[in-house]
C-alpha cells in the first residue's frame, strides 16, 4: 500500500473512471452544512532548505545533558545503531501488514523469530506476532481469560501499573466485566491474603505485574496456585523485559502480557512500543492477533506462513477474537534485532548490571538522613524510598541540577505522597548516581 | 451423496433423529466450501442450545465458520475424536465427523426441515448460480 500524492492528470483520470466530473462533484452527496467551506489552516509549502532549518530549530529546543531516574513502565537502555540501520531498510520500513502473507517471507521470518524469542524469555509455549503495547496486551490477556473461562470477574493487584489499569477500565467499561482491585503489603507485593479472599468461582483472571509498579517481584508461583485453586487464570504483566535476564520467568502464569520497549525501542512520548502476549498451546485459539509459523514447501524447502490468522478482524469482522489487536511489526523487528545482538549472555550481563546499579543507588540514598527504603520485597532495577518531604518539591530542586528525579507515587496513589519510585539502569553511571545522592542530601538539609 | 434418513438446513448442517436423540454434523457441501478443516470447537456436555443458536465453530485454513443448531435440545455428547483429527470433517462429514449429540426438546421439530432430495436441489441451485 502506498501513500503518494496524485498529480492533477492522475486525479482527472481517476475521477473520469468513476464518472465524477470534479472533486466537488465526487463529494456532492455530503450535505453542504457538513462540508468545510474554507481551506485548511496549514502553513504554506517550504523549500527543502527551509524544512531542514525548521527541524534543526525544533531539535535545538530539546534539552540535553540531563540524568534521569524515571522508569515506571518505560526504560532507558543502551541501543545499538545496528538496530536502527536495519529496520530502516525499505523492505521493512515501508511495507504494510502482510494480508497476502506468504509473499512476504522476510517479514514472516522476522515475526517467527520474534515469537520464538518471546517464548524463550517468558517461559510460555506460544507468543503472538505482537500487540500495540504492554497496557493493551494486558487488557487483551484479561479478555482472553474471560473467553477461556466463561467468567466475568477479574481480580487486579493495585501494584499493576496504574496506567495499565486505566486502559483495562476503558476497554472493559461497557463489556460487563467486574473488576476487583486488591492492595499490597509492606513488602510492596500484592496482598496474597486479600487476593485469595477476592478470588471466587466467578473469577476469570488474577492480574499482577512482576516486577510490579514499585519494582518489586511478585511471588508468581504462590499467586498462580491461589488463582488455579478457584479455576481462575493467572495473567502476569511484565513492563521491564530486561528483568528476565536475571529473574526466573513467570512460567506458572497462564498468560504473560509484556511490554517489549526495553529491548531496543527508545523511550518516547507515547511510543511506538510493542506489546507481547504469550500463553500455553492449549489456549492458542483464544489468543488475539496472528501467529507466524515455519513449514516446508512442496519441494521441501523451509518457508514461513501465517499459521493462525483466521480469527482476525479482516476475516471475521465483528466476530473476530479482538478488533483492537494491531501488531507492531517494525517495533517487533527492532526488538528481535536488539535481542539477537545482545544474545543470552549479553542479556544476563545487562540484567546483572541493572541489579547492581539499583542496589548501589539505594545504598547511597539510605545514607541520607530521613530517607528510607519503603518496601521490603526483592526488586530489580526500580525501588521506592520514602522522603521526609514532598517528592514533587524535591524533584523541582533536582531539575535545577539537571537531574530528572524519581516518579512521585502520589500522582497515582493518593496514600503515597512522600514516596518516590527510582529507576536505575545500565545507562546511569556510578558518578551520576553519586551526584544525584549528593544533590538530594543538599536539598533535604535545607529548611523547606 | 446425502443420506436419505437425515434432515438438512440452509446453513448446511445435517441432523439424524433416532428416538429423542439428534446427531448433528455439517454437510459434504459445507466441508467442501470450507476447505481443509484444522480445528473444531464444540460446546460442553450439558449445554442447552436453541434452534438457530451458534453452538460451535469450524476453522479451516481460510476461515472460521459458525455452526448453527438445527433444533433445540441439551448436548449429551461432543465428538472428542475431532480434537486430534479435525480432518475427518473433510473425509467423512456425514459419518465419523458428527459434531454433537443432543437430547431433543421436541423430536418432531426436525421433520419440517429439508430432506435429502430437497437439500440436494438446494445445493445444486447454489452451485449453478455460483
Amino acid at each position: 500500500m502506498r501513500y503518494l500524492p496524485k498529480s492533477t492528470a492522475e486525479r482527472r483520470e481517476m475521477l473520469a473512471s468513476i464518472g465524477a466530473s470534479s472533486i466537488e462533484n465526487l463529494f456532492a452527496s455530503i450535505p453542504e452544512a457538513f462540508r468545510l467551506q474554507q481551506s485548511l489552516r496549514l502553513p504554506g509549502p517550504m523549500s527543502e532548505q527551509e524544512i531542514i532549518d525548521y527541524f534543526r530549530a525544533r531539535a535545538a529546543e530539546n534539552s540535553c545533558g540531563y540524568t534521569s531516574f524515571l522508569g515506571a513502565g518505560v526504560y532507558s537502555h543502551l541501543r545499538s545503531v545496528v538496530t536502527d540501520s536495519l529496520i530502516q531498510r525499505g523492505e521493512f520500513l515501508t511495507s504494510y501488514t502482510p494480508y497476502q502473507a506468504e509473499i512476504s517471507q522476510g517479514t514472516l521470518q522476522a515475526i517467527f523469530e520474534f515469537q520464538t524469542l518471546m517464548c524463550e524469555l517468558t517461559g510460555m509455549e506460544v507468543a503472538n506476532a505482537s500487540m500495540w503495547d504492554g497496557s493493551t496486551a494486558t487488557t487483551e490477556a484479561v479478555l482472553m481469560a474471560e473467553r477461556l473461562t466463561g467468567r466475568h470477574r477479574v481480580v487486579v493487584a493495585r501494584s499493576l501499573h496504574p496506567e495499565y489499569r486505566q486502559v483495562l477500565d476503558t476497554y472493559t467499561k461497557n463489556l460487563g466485566l467486574q473488576i476487583h482491585e486488591v492492595g499490597f503489603t509492606s513488602s510492596g507485593q500484592a496482598d496474597a491474603e486479600r487476593l485469595e479472599a477476592a478470588i471466587d468461582t466467578q473469577t476469570a483472571a488474577v492480574v499482577v505485574q512482576s516486577p510490579n509498579f514499585f519494582g518489586v517481584l511478585e511471588q508468581v508461583p504462590q499467586l498462580a496456585e491461589l488463582a488455579h485453586n478457584k479455576g481462575a487464570l493467572l495473567v502476569v504483566a511484565i513492563a521491564e523485559g530486561v528483568s528476565l535476564g536475571a529473574v526466573r520467568p513467570p512460567s506458572e502464569a497462564d498468560i504473560v502480557a509484556m511490554e517489549a520497549q526495553s529491548f531496543g525501542l527508545p523511550p518516547s512520548y507515547g511510543g511506538p512500543y510493542a506489546g507481547v502476549i504469550a500463553t500455553r498451546d492449549k489456549f492458542v485459539r483464544q489468543m488475539p492477533g496472528r501467529l507466524a509459523g515455519e513449514t516446508l514447501d512442496t519441494e521441501g524447502r523451509r518457508g514461513y506462513v501465517l499459521t493462525l490468522a483466521t480469527r482476525e478482524q479482516h476475516i471475521r469482522r465483528e466476530k473476530a477474537t479482538s478488533n483492537i489487536c494491531t501488531n507492531q511489526a517494525l517495533c517487533a523487528l527492532a526488538v528481535t534485532i536488539h535481542l539477537c545482538l545482545l544474545g543470552k549472555e549479553g542479556l544476563q550481563e545487562l540484567a546483572v548490571q541493572n541489579l547492581a546499579k539499583a542496589r548501589f543507588a539505594l545504598a547511597e540514598l539510605e545514607k541520607i538522613p530521613g530517607v528510607q527504603r519503603a518496601f521490603s520485597g526483592p526488586f530489580f532495577n526500580e525501588f521506592v524510598v520514602e522522603l521526609p518531604r514532598s517528592v514533587k518539591m524535591v524533584n523541582a530542586d533536582l531539575l535545577k541540577e539537571k537531574i530528572i528525579g524519581p516518579l512521585p507515587l502520589g500522582s497515582h496513589y493518593a496514600d503515597l505522597t512522600k514516596r518516590a519510585l527510582f529507576c536505575v539502569t545500565e545507562t546511569t553511571s556510578r558518578a551520576e548516581i553519586e551526584r544525584m545522592a549528593a544533590a538530594l542530601r543538599e536539598i533535604l538539609s535545607k529548611p523547606v | 451423496m446425502y443420506p436419505s434418513d437425515y434432515r438438512y438446513t440452509k446453513e448446511h448442517e445435517w441432523i439424524k433423529v433416532s428416538g429423542n436423540t439428534g446427531t448433528i454434523g455439517i454437510t459434504d457441501y459445507a466441508q467442501h466450501e470450507l476447505g481443509d478443516v484444522v480445528f473444531v470447537e464444540l460446546p460442553a456436555v450439558g449445554t442447552v442450545i436453541k434452534a438457530g443458536d451458534v453452538f460451535g465453530t469450524v476453522e479451516s485454513v481460510k476461515a472460521v465458520s459458525e455452526i448453527y443448531a438445527p433444533v433445540s435440545g441439551e448436548v449429551i455428547e461432543a465428538n472428542a475424536s475431532l480434537a486430534n483429527a479435525p480432518e475427518i470433517v473433510n473425509s467423512d462429514p456425514h459419518g465419523a465427523a458428527w459434531l454433537i449429540k443432543i437430547k431433543l426438546a421436541d423430536p418432531a421439530e426436525a421433520s419440517s426441515m429439508m430432506d435429502a432430495a430437497a437439500y440436494q436441489a438446494f445445493v445444486s441451485e447454489k452451485e449453478a448460480s455460483a
